[in-house]
């Protein structure tokens, strides 16, 4: 169990040219929450894209333990978990049930398996009464919560989030918040919500134009306004 | 400028760029029907046609290289056209013996399948550079000026304003999927479910984007109604088609006619 | 990327059928367009058109979407029958003919000249096909929950092996293939893809069946006009499954006909026996007798098997 993140010297460009990673190292250790921040076009989904193998590009990425790879593709995505911005993306199936279980389903365990796993991951993001809702009906805060749930059931060691608080009300907010603190995993989310920067990560990388421009401590580099500003950020 | 990796469209100022939408699009269907009218061993004329594809994709900055090699997505079809080189009997080109088996290669056959070989090619090409220098408007645009309904048109547009929004949700989704495939350290268990599942998944993501579409098309309607959207489409008057613009499209459509000439009585 | 977008086996490229069979399925396809076109404006109004340009986009990105097959290899969805399901037979017909015009026009996937023969073998035999099955199957059952899912699933396989049946006469009455190898090879293959659009479609019906069921209704199908599309989604069902095994028992005949049509791209000099006289269609008068007793006979049948399962139907509620 391994349970961290290490890249080493990565660069992508996409295939019409621009460049969006430039020479990233990264390493988070085991159960260390981190937080990515930085303006759009940072490339901060493009950095977590790479996290799972969806996209490829030069340097070195290992999570978990394993060297990201196609031969390895099935395994990383295993103990990775990635939650994408956009709930509605990736809840594809009829009802809550069958999308908690497709990732257990996928992996072949056995049908009381899958079920104890659903039923496991729905009650940690406190959801265990909407299994057989249908997804499309629910709310936007309601349908990341089950985003979530969708990967937790595959019992990842790292849980990579892309923007988990963008588009929910304050009480949803709240309540994601809260759920996130809750989890003991590693966690590394993409966010501009530096509210809630401040109150659950105790780390901060700071990306603009493709690279790292600041790794530390949150509070530390908070302090710093003109860092803050000349990277499109706000201090909260 | 963002180029989405789906579309055709590459931005230039080369004189095929700038040529009027209506001529390219009538001459390059113009130049599919000529090579498929022209006779199977007319070989001569085979060339010249390459020669003005050609010369066309020079003249349009596409380079020839990439043009080429776009066209080399059409060829896996020309499997379908394979077995004609054994069944169409005649003048035998070529014989293989397999032990007992007598593989015959006939002329006819081997005739007919280059030469649908070669048009097949030559009619990608045209319509390669037709979609590489014309905007998807002006070719709407076109399209109406020979005759499209307005309403299919109307369809037409707003399918493209929405085809790259809708293909990038689809992307999501594959992505998502792709994110909660893996595969279990337990070397018991085989990842991947069954096919019928595995279909039956992509079914749901294929219903989650048409769900989504129908009401998003409710949302735009809502927006058209606010325009002042009553049914009717309308659109603008076309531009003024000059004489220089007919003396071109003419004198291509002869060149063509000329071309099929030389090729039926020529030879 | 270029994965994506793929070419799939039933776009047919340029070169591949004669200009004659390609101007005739353009006529035909441009016949039913604008018919078409006069049903939507009279029975959707004014919300067709950002309707059918979503669900067309959303067809297109659908079409996108893959699904391991084997090994290495995936299959895609088509969607004349979903389309059908979820909009009825015209507006389908208007959505399929505008997926498969833009694949053409913009990416290649299939050519100018043939896309009236794209536009019938994808747009209308898809969804007459598609519809006859489907609203057969909505009659049978009443509207119940396993007629949607039965009958979608095999409106799916049959459109797909159909529209199949049809390519492969296509390419050898234009001389392209030999009948007796194209029509088993188009059937058997498609037979299987034809699995994949079934699942994929049943998959689609569930999420729409869980969250929209609304739009599984009568009104969509209960068009004006279909009941020309539904006849016409029998004959052509009925004419192709019969007149496939024939052309691939004989396959000089179709090869004959293609010489004829095929005339005008074919050399005049000495490399064929051009027959001078051209009679069309080229097949006996026996086999024309047999192929047409064949379509009136599976006619009868089928009709008296509905009226059976109507009657059954009202008798049973009657009786309440």
């Amino acid at each position: 169990m391994h349970h961290s993140i290490e890249i080493r010297h990565l660069s992508f460009a996409y295939p019409d040219g621009h460049k969006a990673l430039d020479d990233v190292s990264l390493k988070i250790e085991p159960c260390e929450k981190v937080a990515l921040v930085g303006p759009n076009g940072a490339g901060k989904s493009t950095l977590i894209l790479h996290l799972n193998g969806i996209l490829q590009g030069q340097g070195e990425v290992c999570v978990a333990g394993l060297p990201v790879t196609k031969e390895n593709l099935g395994k990383v995505r295993a103990r990775v978990g990635l939650v994408f911005q956009t709930p509605d993306d990736q809840l594809f199936s009829p009802t809550v049930y069958d999308d908690v279980a497709f990732g257990p389903l996928y992996q072949g365990l056995p049908i009381e398996e899958v079920q104890a796993r659903v039923e496991e991951a729905l009650e940690t993001v406190h959801m265990r009464a909407y299994a057989h809702r249908v997804s499309h009906h629910l709310s936007v805060g309601e349908k990341k919560r089950i985003a979530i749930a969708t990967v937790l059931s595959m019992k990842p060691e790292v849980l990579v989030l892309d923007e988990p608080t963008a588009g929910l009300d304050p009480r949803a907010r709240r309540s994601l918040i809260k759920l996130l603190d809750e989890l003991p995993l590693t966690m590394l989310v993409s966010t501009h919500d530096m509210y809630m920067v401040r109150e659950l990560f105790p780390r901060m990388v700071i990306m603009d134009q493709g690279r790292i421009v600041a790794d530390g401590d949150t509070q530390a580099l908070m302090a710093d306004e003109a860092l803050l500003e000349a990277h499109g950020l706000e201090k909260p | 400028m963002h180029i989405h990796f789906l579309d055709s469209y590459r931005p230039g100022d080369s004189l095929i760029h700038r040529l009027e939408a209506r001529i390219k699009f009538i001459l390059t269907i113009a130049f599919i029907l000529t090579t498929a009218l022209t006779p199977q061993d007319a070989w001569p004329v085979y060339l010249l046609l390459l020669t003005i594809v050609l010369s066309v994709i020079v003249l349009s900055d596409l380079g020839v290289g990439t043009v080429l090699k776009r066209a080399m997505l059409a060829i896996p079809f020309i499997l379908a056209a394979l077995p004609t080189v054994f069944t169409l009997k005649g003048e035998v080109a070529w014989q293989v013996s397999l032990g007992s088996l007598e593989i015959r290669f006939y002329q006819p056959g081997l005739v007919r399948f280059v030469s649908i070989a070669l048009k097949s090619w030559l009619s990608v090409q045209a319509a390669i550079v037709l979609a590489s220098t014309t905007q998807f408007t002006d070719l709407l645009m076109a399209m109406r000026a020979v005759g499209v309904p307005r309403l299919m048109v109307a369809i037409f547009s707003l399918m493209w304003r929405y085809l790259f929004v809708l293909a990038d949700e689809a992307l999501r989704l594959m992505r998502a999927r792709a994110a909660r495939s893996g595969q279990s350290d337990r070397p018991d268990l085989k990842p991947g479910g069954n096919f019928a599942w595995r279909t039956r998944i992509t079914g749901g993501m294929a219903g989650s984007l048409f769900i989504r579409a129908i009401e998003r098309s409710d949302r735009i309607y809502n927006a058209m109604l606010a325009r002042g959207y009553d049914g009717e489409v309308r659109s603008r008057p076309l531009p003024k088609f000059e004489l220089i613009h007919w003396l071109m499209l003419i004198g291509g459509l002869l060149a063509l006619v000329c071309l099929l000439g030389l090729a039926h009585f020529g030879f | 990327m270029s994965s994506l977008l793929s070419p799939q086996p039933m776009h047919i490229p340029d070169g591949f059928l004669s200009v004659v069979v390609s101007l005739v399925l353009w006529v035909i396809s441009v016949i039913v367009i604008f018919f078409a076109l006069r049903r939507v404006n009279q029975d959707l109004g004014e919300r067709q058109v950002p309707l059918m340009g979503v669900l067309a986009a959303a067809i297109f990105a659908g079409q996108m979407l893959n699904f391991t097959v084997a090994g290495g290899t995936s299959g895609h969805l088509m969607g004349a029958a979903i389309a059908t399901i979820l909009l009825g037979p015209w507006a389908a017909i208007l959505v399929m003919t505008t997926v498969v015009g833009v694949q053409a026009l913009i990416f290649q996937d299939g050519g100018l000249l043939v896309l009236g023969a794209n536009i019938f073998n994808m747009g209308i035999i898809g969804v007459a096909v598609s519809y006859m099955v489907y609203r057969s199957f909505q009659k049978i059952s009443g509207g119940n929950r396993w007629g949607i899912f039965a009958g979608g699933f095999l409106a799916a396989w049959l459109s797909i092996f159909i529209a199949a049946l049809a390519v492969a006469i296509q390419l050898a009455l234009s001389g392209t293939s030999p009948a007796n190898i194209a029509i088993p090879a188009m059937a058997g293959i498609h037979a299987l893809i034809g699995l994949g659009e079934g699942l994929i479609t049943l998959g689609a019906l569930a999420f729409v069946y869980a969250t929209r069921r609304d739009l599984l209704g009568e009104e969509a199908q209960g068009a004006r006009g279909g009941a020309v599309v539904w006849i016409a989604g029998l004959l052509i069902a009925l004419a192709l499954a019969i007149a496939s095994p024939l052309a691939s028992a004989h396959p000089d005949g179709l090869e004959w006909v293609a010489e004829q049509k095929g005339f005008l791209d074919t050399a005049q000099g000495p490399l064929y026996e051009i027959i001078p006289d051209y009679i069309f269609p080229g097949i006996s008068n026996e086999a024309l007798a047999t192929i047409l007793a064949g379509i009136v006979g599976s006619l009868i049948v089928f009709g008296l098997a509905l009226a059976m399962a109507y009657t059954r139907k009202s008798r049973g509620a009657s009786s309440r």
